[in-house]
Formats: C-alpha cells, sequence, structure tokens
C-alpha cells in the first residue's frame, strides 16, 4: 500500500500493527456486518498518519473489501492517507495531532451519562503527546472517573525529526500519567498475550481512565526499517519492498 | 442576550432531551439555571478549550446537540481547528456560541473584542453562522438551532440590551426594522451593532431624511434569493461589530449583484489599543451611529 501510493509513515504503522492485530482479533467489541453496532467498543486512531496497519485490519475483519487496499491513497480512493470515518468501521478522522483523546474523552462521557457498557480506547503516538490538547484531555478524563475510556501509547521513542529523547523528552511518562490520576500499565507493545491481557483486563483500577503504554520499535519487523527515523518517511522501493515483505511474511 | 440564550436553551432542553450545554469555566450568574434544571446533560469543561470543543464533538457523535459556551474568541479562535476537523468535517450537531461578540467586553481588552470570528466561521465547511441583533432575535435563533442540529456559530452580545423589535423567524432573509422597502438607502446590521444603527435611522429621521434598517442575524448559508429584498434599494450599508474583513459587507458582495453597491461601516484596526466601554470603543473604532449616520447622508445627497 505505502510503496505504490509513494506514502510515508510505514515506521508508525509498524509500531503498532500488533497492539491494532491483537485489538481487532481479540479485544474490540465490534460486527463488521454492522459497523454502527451500537453497543461496540469504539476505537479512534488518533495517529491518524499510521492508518495503513488500520485500514489494513478493517479490511482482513471484512469492514470493505481486502482489494480495496491497492487503491490507498491513489486518484479518487476513499483511502486517504490520514484515518478517514468515511471507512466502514472507522469512527473518527484525524491527521492533526492531538484530537483523538479529547474526542474519545466525549465519548466516554457520553456512555457513562447514558449507562452505556462499550469502551472507548484511543491510540496516540509519543511525539503527538507534545499538543497541549492531549494534556487538557488527560486532565479531564479522571476528573469525570472516565474508566471506560483506554489510552494506549505507541512509544516508539521516535517523532518526526529525531528521537523523542532529543525533541520533546516524555520520561517519565509513567509517572506523569500516573500525577494526572490515571491507571497505568507498561508493556512490551509487540508481546501479543502480555497486550491481550492488559486490554482484556480494562478497567484496571474503578474510576480512573486506563493508560497502556506500549513499548515498540519503530518499523518493528523489517530488519534495516528498525529504530531509523528514515521510514517516518520514506517509501521502500525495489529491493528494499520485497525483502520488508518477505520479512512480514507477505508476498514478494 | 447572555439571558435571551441561557432562557430560551432551558425551554427548549425540555421537549429536546438531545441538547446538552458545555461551558469553559465561564458563564457566572448566566448558566445556573440550566445546570440546575438539568445536571445531567451540562459540564464545565474547565479552562481547556480544545478540549472542549473535542468533547463537545464526542458527545455530539453519540446524538447529543451541544451548545459549547465561553466568552468572546475563547470557544472559536483557541479550538479552531477542534471545530474545523472535529465538528464541521464530522458534520456534528455542536453549536459554538460566544458571548461579547465585537467589542462588548470593552474595557477588558483586545483579547476580549470578537471583531474576526464571523469571516473565520464563515470559511468552514457545513456550518450555520447566526449573529442575533437583540434578545428577541437570539430567543429566535435558539428555538432555530434547536430544531436544526448541525454544525453550527451563535455570536451573541453581552447583558442588558434593549429589545429593539417585534421578530418571528430568523432563517428567510433580512428582517425589516426601519423604513420601508422603498428606500432608497438600507442599512443591513449584524449582530448587537442594531441598536447603534437605529439610533443612526433616528438622527437621519430628525433630519427629514429616510433610510431602511434590516437586521440579518443569518450570516450563512446565503443566497442572491436569500438577499432578494435588498434590491430594492439603490445602495445598501453594510454595518458590522467586525474587521471588513470576511464579515457581513463581504457576504453582501459575495452575493448580490454587482450593480448593487454595497458599502461597509466597520471595525478598523484603531481600536486595538485602546480601552474603554463599548459606545467608547465603537466611537474610536469609525461604527458609532454619528458614523453611520454621516456616511447615509453621503449618500443621500
Amino acid at each position: 500500500m505505502v510503496a505504490r501510493a509513494n506514502a510515508s509513515h510505514i515506521g508508525g504503522a509498524l509500531s503498532m500493527a500488533d497492539i491494532i492485530a491483537v485489538l481487532y482479533a481479540e479485544v474490540l467489541h465490534v460486527r463488521a456486518e454492522e459497523p454502527v453496532w451500537p453497543v461496540r467498543d469504539r476505537f479512534l486512531l488518533s495517529k491518524g498518519h499510521s492508518c495503513t496497519a488500520l485500514y489494513a485490519a478493517l479490511a482482513l475483519c471484512r469492514f470493505f473489501p481486502i482489494d480495496e487496499l491497492e487503491t490507498y491513497a491513489q486518484d479518487g480512493s476513499r483511502l486517504m492517507a490520514h484515518i478517514s470515518h468515511k471507512i466502514p468501521g472507522v469512527e473518527f478522522s484525524t491527521g492533526s495531532l492531538g484530537h483523538g483523546l479529547p474526542f474519545g474523552c466525549g465519548k466516554a462521557l457520553a456512555a457513562k451519562r447514558s449507562g452505556a457498557a462499550w469502551r472507548t480506547f484511543v491510540m496516540l503516538s509519543d511525539g503527538e503527546l507534545d499538543e497541549g490538547s492531549n494534556w487538557e484531555a488527560i486532565l479531564f478524563a479522571p476528573q469525570h472517573r472516565l474508566d471506560n475510556l483506554i489510552a494506549i501509547v505507541d512509544y516508539n521513542k521516535i517523532q518526526s525529526l529525531g528521537s523523542v529523547a532529543e525533541v520533546m523528552e516524555l520520561d517519565p511518562l509513567a509517572d506523569k500519567f500516573r500525577a494526572f490520576r490515571w491507571s497505568v500499565r507498561e508493556v512490551d507493545g509487540h508481546d501479543h498475550a502480555a497486550i491481550r491481557e492488559a486490554l482484556s483486563s480494562v478497567p484496571w483500577e474503578v474510576g480512573r481512565p486506563s493508560v497502556l503504554i506500549a513499548h515498540t520499535i519503530k518499523g518493528k519487523g523489517v530488519d534495516f526499517m528498525e529504530n531509523n527515523l528514515q521510514w517516518h518517511y520514506s517509501s521502500p522501493k525495489g529491493e528494499q519492498l520485497s525483502s520488508a515483505l518477505l520479512q512480514l511474511g507477505g508476498d514478494s | 442576550m447572555r439571558t435571551a440564550f441561557i432562557n430560551e436553551l432551558t425551554v427548549q432542553a425540555r421537549t429536546h432531551p438531545e441538547i446538552f450545554l458545555v461551558v469553559g469555566d465561564l458563564g457566572f450568574s448566566v448558566i445556573e439555571p440550566f445546570a440546575r434544571e438539568f445536571p445531567g446533560r451540562f459540564l464545565n469543561a474547565g479552562v481547556a478549550e480544545q478540549n472542549m470543543t473535542g468533547v463537545a464533538a464526542g458527545l455530539a457523535s453519540e446524538g447529543y446537540h451541544v451548545f459549547t459556551y465561553s466568552i468572546a474568541n475563547f470557544p472559536t479562535l483557541r479550538c479552531l481547528e477542534q471545530i474545523r476537523n472535529d465538528v464541521c468535517y464530522h458534520r456534528l450537531p455542536v453549536t459554538v456560541v460566544a458571548v461579547g461578540g465585537g467589542l462588548a467586553y470593552g474595557n477588558l481588552g483586545y483579547s476580549h473584542h470578537a471583531v474576526q470570528d464571523l469571516a473565520i466561521m464563515r470559511t468552514l465547511p457545513n456550518i450555520t453562522v447566526l449573529a442575533p441583533g437583540d434578545p428577541g432575535e437570539t430567543k429566535e435563533c435558539v428555538s432555530w438551532l434547536a430544531d436544526h442540529p448541525g454544525p453550527s456559530y451563535l455570536r451573541i452580545g453581552k447583558a442588558g440590551e434593549k429589545k429593539l423589535h417585534d421578530v418571528k423567524g430568523i432563517a428567510n432573509g433580512p428582517l425589516l426594522v426601519r423604513g420601508t422597502y422603498s428606500d432608497r438607502v438600507a442599512l443591513v446590521s449584524t449582530g448587537g451593532i442594531l441598536d447603534e444603527t437605529l439610533v443612526a435611522a433616528d438622527i437621519l429621521a430628525r433630519g427629514g431624511k429616510s433610510v431602511a434598517v434590516y437586521s440579518l442575524p443569518w450570516l450563512k448559508p446565503l443566497s442572491e434569493a436569500h438577499l432578494g429584498v435588498l434590491k430594492n434599494h439603490e445602495c445598501i450599508v453594510a454595518v458590522e461589530e467586525h474587521v471588513v474583513e470576511g464579515g457581513l459587507a463581504a457576504a453582501l458582495r459575495e452575493n448580490l449583484p454587482q450593480s448593487l453597491p454595497v458599502h461597509s461601516i466597520s471595525v478598523g484596526d484603531a481600536a486595538s489599543a485602546l480601552v474603554g466601554s463599548q459606545t467608547f470603543l465603537r466611537n474610536a473604532a469609525g461604527v458609532s451611529s454619528s458614523h453611520i449616520a454621516t456616511t447615509c447622508l453621503a449618500l443621500l445627497s
């Protein structure tokens, strides 16, 4: 998808791909045949630039035909290169960072006010935690006891122009969330069993929103992409593409 | 106008169970009637307008019609991208309410002067933009909005404005408040400066000159058909407590035939550094009743 469109952001898609896989296979209560099933769990991709991983998961779950993935970011396609709510199974369009968590707070509050049991999951990038709007929402959620809200941080430690440590250090990130009254767990973001265990047992504390800090590797699964800033932007070509697909177990 | 707003919203909420009010830690001694009657549909989101608007959009995505309420530029410019992306792009029923439109919070300083809001909000997709001229128009706007949930912006004045005319309905074109359809010059006013515009008409009347005065609380969507009544006149004077760029005058020019001249009474940059009452600042900005009357006299002579 990314190579065909000569698109960016493969690194951040691969870093969260394992979490997306566990969410859609084993955690989220959603129905492909009824995308707006009223009691479904709501999943919001706040790091909308990593949409290829979510589009692929939704297609594999039969929310839309898998062949449509071929049109990603091509002229006239509805699969735009930041996540689009025009796609069945997608709740919310993003692309500008710092929008998903406030919107998710609104959804979680709506569920609380109406007594609904569904949960709201929001996937955040580490770089987007630079956005002040996220910290407004991080203050808001525990104030309103939104224990039906689960944030997941794809903590791959690399943002657009450098490492998180160089640009705007987040550590100690778990302590920051704890200080803001969240229930915090940390996990290896590529360990399916650990992700499943954590996300299947929310809320971890009654009355508190949950945040899963997932330690991930940008470009996970392709040796020349892993932990390499270049793959925030570059699109694999030729032998790189073949090698990447081979390593990921796809058809080269 | 803020009292007219909250009273009508409270009335509408009794028959519209989807109405929800979110405030940005502002509205002391104003919003309490709603909060008391509908605690389950009220929220103080704190001093955090980006989150407030995102939360409002999230609530709206689950079936509520959310009104966000704050002062001047806080519910608009501070969270413009949330209005653009979360609300308008997703076509969600969120009504952004700004109290203190124009120079109503005059002596609080430039931070509180909302004089670019109409232009900016008018450029957003799928949005309805309303700026009532008195408490009666405010009531009518809230009533219309309650029946038509969607992305919308309501710019109201502050407190103590007088009722200026009887109004029923705000969606069907300019409202004739004074004069006749056959007057050569028509003053068209939007928002709270309607009072100043009517004083200008009084000044002209004392000199034996008659002009038509319209209030136009409905700023978007507009069409030539919507403004058809204005084509009865030889020229239009647009009066707004707003900069010349992108506001009422621009909206009229975009939607009326080029053969119908539209003159502009609008706020310049000069007022920005001054502090004073709304009346003082209107005078300093060139939008007082005497400025309006002088412009009309020149056009009538």
